[in-house]
């Protein structure tokens, strides 16, 4: 191998000529890896990387500012657009920063259905994130299973809003419709029929020979990196940090239920796998208690007409299924915000790739990209 | 003139005609319903329908798929090889027929028996390699390099540990005629190759030597978990990236005729052939029907395995062949030749 070659992408315009015996290989923006508009530029020394180049922005859809210039009410539906596949805790992230702020009481049983609805989201979201890698991985079929379990969780969410993926359902103050006996029986029923599946997840493709060959020892990312580079949620776990907005910056009903938080220090793709499936479980325990505790009473509570936040900074964080999403809402006393800041967790998860995939062959680097689990959405925003 | 071609000694050559003919009609007709078995058995292990609308249950799909790739642009891209890039599609099926042309389907039916029909079949099955390394060379196109280059190692990668398999099995049939191999395993599933060296102690490792033969046999084909040729996750579609309409389909068609060459080379040497596996019902159409079911049934499992595993990792996969495949089956040639020697 030669020495790696420094090539920056210089906003449209053109790269240096390759020196002798490396090429550039564009990845994306439409290569079926990338799982959407990501475009990474990597140069190759034969099959190896010698350095690659991030190219992002295709998606950016200007969330911040669309938040700025609206009432606050208006800015929920586009939480949901954020990261799609984790749609109710970019919602949660977001009216739980504007309760603080406007001082808003949230019933009990409220906050009960949003975790609920959290936690089946985070296993409707990693089981995409989880079929999608194994296909990356050229395994076809789980991803189909694992979209079978997750219509489930889509039916019951369709049960309670009427969304299948953008749901809107937590407003200021409470939740949009109250659940009834269906949902709840529905949720019960999922938690033991999903461990079963989890269990054959295991057998069928966790303890496969060819996909542990395949992550184990690849794409290692160690604690230190991950801090460089402001990496969260499953892949920071994955590198032996047990740091989970959970328990760190304890929100909503979070401190009242016993969980784990998974965390592996190999710090490569297989402990990114493994947390991911650990935490599945640990989802499906916490629906379990929060099912045995959740009280009757109302599911809203009192809100002002006119929603005005009263003139400061207001931060709201939630580990979303990707990681750390954190809202911070400046307010100058308006009804709209002055600035919106959406802290996303894919932006840092991609970061550390860069130096991550050097030296890496091509399907290696491709299973490190899938072992992140991104939406390119919530990269652009 | 007639009595000539029919009776008299140009009848190898009508025989040859009438074969030529059929088996085109057979690998078409074969390619396009495999790729309906195919994706109706992808359907199943991922609890779908598959294909069903056109036709009862989808039969008709097929011929559907076949009327859109023939109906589309052959797209030459600019910049590509020009006459590589055309000869690479004419060229693919090409191995495929003429080692379709030895294999014994029954007693009587086969396009021409010659006394070395395995070493034809494995020198022709090694050329189709080229086919796959030209179109991706031609496309100039980055993937489809990657692609070639791929493909090449990992076809001598995996020739030389089945070349030694079939060394292995030669030293107990002591023939390379194909329909004299199928001959010897006459009698019931016991006498075939792949249970006989056991019960014989000629080689009680001929199960091994079986499983690496079907691995080598995915590998050499290109079909999952080896298919790095195609690993469209990683190289888009390989060396196929820049083909399309009917030029793409014959690339399609000559995979699954490699693979029915393989599986019925499978059939011949391990799962003795035209034979019936209990002893009765055997000779004549019969032995057509013993064959095509034991052929299915590989093929099915070549099915299986695609839409149950990941894709191995390209160094993986030499390292499997270099450093695991190929030692065994020295060991079981080795053997095989000593205990052979000894009894």
């Amino acid at each position: 191998m030669s020495a790696p070659v420094e090539i920056r992408y210089n906003g449209g315009g053109t790269i240096a000529p390759p020196p002798e015996e490396t090429f550039v290989l564009n990845l994306g923006p439409q290569h079926p890896a990338a799982h959407g508009v990501l475009r990474i530029l990597m140069r190759m020394d034969g099959e190896y990387i010698a350095s690659s180049d991030i190219v992002i922005g295709y998606i950016h859809r200007m969330h911040e500012k669309m938040g700025e210039n609206r009432i606050y009410a208006k800015f929920l539906p586009n939480t949901s657009r954020i990261d799609y596949l984790a749609a109710m805790h970019y919602t949660h992230a977001y009216v739980g920063a504007v309760e603080r702020a406007a001082k808003i009481e949230v019933p009990l049983r409220a906050e009960y259905i949003r975790v609920i609805a959290d936690e089946l989201q985070r296993i409707a979201s990693h089981l995409v994130g989880w079929g999608a890698w194994i296909m990356d991985l050229g395994g076809l079929t789980p991803i189909l299973y694992a979209f079978e379990d997750r219509e489930r969780i889509l039916d019951l969410f369709e049960h309670i809003c009427g969304a299948r993926l953008t749901y809107c359902y937590y407003r200021f103050g409470g939740v949009c419709n109250d659940v009834d006996d269906e949902f709840l029986r529905g949720a019960r029923d999922f938690v033991p029929y999903m461990r079963g599946r989890l269990k054959m997840y295991r057998d069928l493709v966790t303890d496969n020979i060819i996909l542990r060959k395949r992550l184990e020892g690849i794409g290692i990312m160690d604690a230190e990196m991950c801090r460089r580079y402001g990496v969260t949620g499953p892949v920071l776990r994955g590198a032996g940090v047990a740091y989970d907005v959970r328990r760190a910056e304890p929100y909503s009903l979070y401190p009242k239920f016993q969980f784990d938080i998974p965390h592996f220090p190999q710090g490569d793709s297989m402990a990114r796998y493994l947390v991911r499936m650990e935490e599945m479980e640990q989802s499906l325990r916490i629906i379990e208690q929060a099912l045995d505790q959740i009280p009757a009473g109302p599911v809203m509570g009192k809100i002002p007409r006119v929603l005005k936040l009263p003139a400061g900074d207001y931060t709201y964080a939630v580990e979303a299924g990707r990681g750390r999403f954190m809202v911070r809402i400046v307010s100058d006393g308006k009804d709209t915000p002055w600035r919106l800041k959406l802290r996303t967790p894919c932006f840092g998860n991609l970061a550390p790739f860069e130096e991550a995939s050097k030296g890496m062959i091509l399907p290696d680097a491709l299973a490190l990209l899938g072992s992140l689990d991104l939406v390119i959405p919530d990269i652009d925003r | 003139m007639i009595e000539y071609f029919i009776s008299g000694p140009g009848s190898a050559y009508t025989r040859l005609v009438i074969y030529l003919v059929a088996f085109m009609a057979f690998v078409g007709l074969n390619a396009a319903y495999l790729v309906l078995a195919e994706r109706k058995g992808a359907g199943w292990f991922q609890r779908r329908p598959g294909p069903n609308e056109a036709g009862p249950a989808g039969i008709l799909q097929p011929i559907a798929d076949g009327i859109k790739l023939i109906a589309k642009q052959v797209f030459v891209p600019p910049g590509v090889d020009g006459i590589l890039f055309r000869l690479a599609p004419a060229l693919v099926l090409m191995p495929a027929f003429m080692c379709l042309a030895t294999i014994p389907y029954a007693e009587t039916i086969y396009g021409r028996n010659i006394n070395v029909g395995l070493l034809m079949v494995f020198s022709f099955g090694s050329i189709t390699v080229f086919c796959l390394m030209l179109g991706g060379w031609a496309s100039r196109n980055k993937y489809a390099v990657i692609s070639a280059a791929r493909v090449v190692s990992q076809n001598i990668a995996y020739e030389i540990p089945m070349l030694l398999v079939v060394l292995t099995v030669l030293m107990l049939t002591g023939t390379m005629d194909m329909q004299k191999i199928v001959q010897q395993q006459a009698g019931g599933f016991w006498n075939w190759n792949i249970l006989r060296g056991v019960w014989t102690l000629h080689n009680p490792l001929v199960p091994v030597t079986f499983v690496i033969f079907f691995i080598c046999m995915l590998a050499e084909t290109n079909r999952a978990p080896f298919d790095m040729a195609e690993a469209e996750s990683e190289l888009i579609a390989g060396a196929m990236t820049e083909y399309s309409g009917f030029s793409w389909g014959l690339f399609f068609m000559g995979e699954y005729a490699n693979i029915v060459v393989s599986c019925s080379v499978a059939t011949v040497l391990f799962l003795g052939g035209w034979q019936s596996p209990i002893g009765i019902l055997s000779g004549g159409a019969w032995g057509l029907i013993w064959f095509f079911l034991k052929l299915y049934l590989v093929i099915f499992t070549v099915i299986w395995v695609r839409w149950t595993f990941p894709r191995t990792q390209f160094y993986g996969l030499l390292n499997l062949s270099w450093k695991i495949l190929i030692p065994i089956s020295l060991g079981t040639l080795l053997l095989s030749s000593a205990l052979i020697k000894i009894l």
